[in-house]
């Protein structure tokens, strides 16, 4: 905006205009293209967000937060769901924690470099395998043998898909504690494994947790797992874990397919629901962690 | 040995306010150290003190980082009760040679030892000593200060003891404070003690480290140039501290200041780097000897400031 002092020569201010229109015009239509793509990658989550609330958010009451469900359009609830997904991903996260973060601990602490890159690796391809395979695999062992679906079926399943996330995150958090904490804490003439526990863990435990809720965020919402191996159930199933028991995504599927539209708008209020609950612990572990390096 | 009564009175640290400059420090009878009485007016006795603070006898060391010779063919004798400087231009292998002194540099993948480091008559690379236990007699401090930082000023100090056996909260207290004290922190922090160790200063954190490895009960004491990180004041308090504790303990010090150096150690150590880049040993001698009359050209060359 400032006053042009230097007045160039005809010719010149000519050249210098028809060029810089070219570029800008060029550089204009670049950005919009890119800005055009960032928003095509954020409509998704904005449509189902959108879709899910419009839907959903009407048919999630308080009966369909305590009923059980009822065959044939008839009145009920999802509370069978609910309660199964909150039995089976605690299951899960049980199982998973352990191994995951010892694990995680193992690749980081202690493995040579040769056998960190293979364990790395292996749980990156893990974390790319279809969900619906890990249902299989788990149905061939823990269903086939009993001739019975089974929720403990359904929370390995979950826990297989749980383990490398942990894996991965509380590996690449450790290696953000800083090596001078390890010094500072052998030198004391602390052993290794309580400098690992105490001081490794504990400096990063904020991260490793923010990677435990993400997996567990990620296993309530996997359905084709649970296909294979807690199935589903009409019935409130608590605490048997030799039955099959229903849970959130199995039961959004179940009754999405069914020609009733009492049963159509359950499932839509299950996936508000479901949705809610991952919403809110994703933003929550972010939120917590925004901009801190190690997450504690 | 030049002993100074004016230095003495200058290293109770713990009596002054922080900002105040030491007039000593240019005192040349700050050459060869200065020993202190401690403070007469506290009662935390040094009775549970190591009585000894013994000798370290190297001999022949060598230290290895898998194939390269970081160090070759040191032997040093350094004395109990005194501050041994270690000085050397960069790459000289001062710290690993440091590090070699409590079993810290073969944590290092590929890193070992060859030689002999003798502490109260047992050679620490002997089979039977473990490296965990020997940490605990032969303590370190490092270059940046590193607190843990998930744990209060209180826990810092303890944390030796908890990770390592069971105490009870009476015990935690006493040595908690009297640490404190030894690394002339206590008046600093004792009405903060729950507050996060890293919420200090830079020079604070470095005496909490201090005091952190004297919480163990060492005998030796190892620095990795403590201070460099450190800005002046502070720097000149982690000297003072360095000359009181040298009356209990045994002080190693590398130091790439050589003023430091000549301030605060009874004996240097002068490395150097040879044609095959290992590290070695050019001379020991006291310091006054090495800083105004040293034996060798090259030590001359470089405490005259004209290599390194």
């Amino acid at each position: 905006m400032g006053t042009a002092v230097i007045v160039a020569p005809e010719s010149v201010r000519l050249m210098r205009a028809h060029v810089g229109r070219r570029r800008r015009l060029l550089d204009a239509g670049m950005r919009r293209l890119a800005l055009f793509a960032a928003i095509l990658c954020v409509i998704p989550l904005a449509a189902v967000l959108i879709f899910v609330t419009l839907n959903g958010a009407s048919a999630l009451n308080l009966d369909l937060l305590t009923k059980a469900p009822r065959a044939l359009g008839r009145n009920g609830g999802a509370a069978s769901a609910i309660l199964g997904t909150l039995q089976m991903v605690p299951l899960a996260s049980l199982l998973a924690i352990p191994v995951g973060v010892a694990g995680g601990v193992y690749v980081g602490e202690f493995a040579d470099r040769r056998s960190a890159q293979i364990i790395r690796f292996a749980a990156d391809v893990m974390v790319g395998v279809p969900s619906i395979l890990i249902g299989i695999f788990v149905f061939t062992f823990l269903v086939l043998p009993f001739k019975q679906f089974n929720a403990f079926a359904g929370s390995v399943a979950l826990a297989i898909i749980m383990i490398p996330v942990i894996l991965r995150t509380t590996e690449e958090i450790l290696a953000l504690v800083p090596g001078t904490l390890r010094e500072a804490s052998l030198a004391l003439g602390i052993p290794m494994w309580r400098t690992v526990l105490s001081v490794v863990i504990r400096t990063g435990l904020g991260g490793i947790l923010t990677g435990v809720m993400l997996a567990f965020a990620r296993a309530m919402g996997e359905t084709a797992p649970l296909l294979f191996t807690a199935l589903g159930s009409r019935l409130v199933n608590v605490g048997d874990f030799g039955k099959p028991m229903d849970s959130l995504p199995v039961f959004i599927y179940v009754n999405a397919r069914q020609p009733y539209e009492l049963q159509n708008q359950q499932a839509w209020g299950a996936a508000f629901l479901l949705l809610l609950i991952v919403l809110v612990i994703n933003v929550a572990v972010r939120a917590r962690t925004w901009g801190r390096a190690i997450g504690n | 040995m030049i002993e100074s009564p004016a230095a003495a009175d200058e290293a109770v640290p713990s009596a002054r306010p922080a900002t105040d400059e030491d007039p000593g420090s240019s005192d040349p009878s700050w050459l060869g150290g200065a020993s202190t009485p401690r403070d007469k007016t506290d009662d935390r006795d040094d009775r549970q003190l190591s009585p000894a603070a013994p000798t370290l006898d190297v001999r022949g060391l060598d230290a290895y980082y898998g194939a390269f010779r970081a160090i070759r063919d040191v032997s040093l004798a350094i004395p109990g009760k005194s501050v041994t400087a270690i000085i050397g231009p960069s790459g000289c292998g001062k710290s690993t040679f440091l590090r070699s002194l409590n079993r810290m540099h073969e944590l290092v993948p590929g890193a070992r030892v060859s030689g002999q480091v003798e502490l109260l008559g047992i050679d620490i690379y002997d089979p039977i000593v473990d490296p965990v236990q020997l940490r605990r007699v032969v303590g370190m401090v490092f270059q940046r200060p590193n607190p843990f930082p998930t744990m209060s000023i209180y826990d810092n100090v303890a944390a030796s003891l908890r990770l390592t056996g069971r105490h009870t909260r009476a015990e935690l207290d006493e040595v908690v404070e009297r640490s404190l004290h030894r690394a002339a922190l206590w008046d600093e922090v004792k009405d903060k003690l729950k507050a996060n160790g890293t919420s200090l200063s830079g020079g604070q954190q470095q005496r909490l480290c201090i005091a952190r490895a004297l919480a163990v009960d060492p005998q030796v004491i190892l620095m990795d140039e403590p201070a460099s990180a450190l800005d002046p004041i502070a720097t000149l308090r982690i000297e003072e501290l360095i000359t009181e504790l040298r009356v209990n303990y045994t002080i190693v010090i590398v130091t790439h200041n050589m003023q430091q150096a000549s301030r605060i150690s009874d004996r240097t150590a002068f490395f150097t780097m040879g044609e095959d880049r290992a590290g070695h040993l050019v001379e020991v001698d006291d310091t006054i000897k090495i800083f105004t009359n040293p034996r060798h050209q090259l030590t001359e060359d470089y405490v005259s400031g004209r290599f390194g």
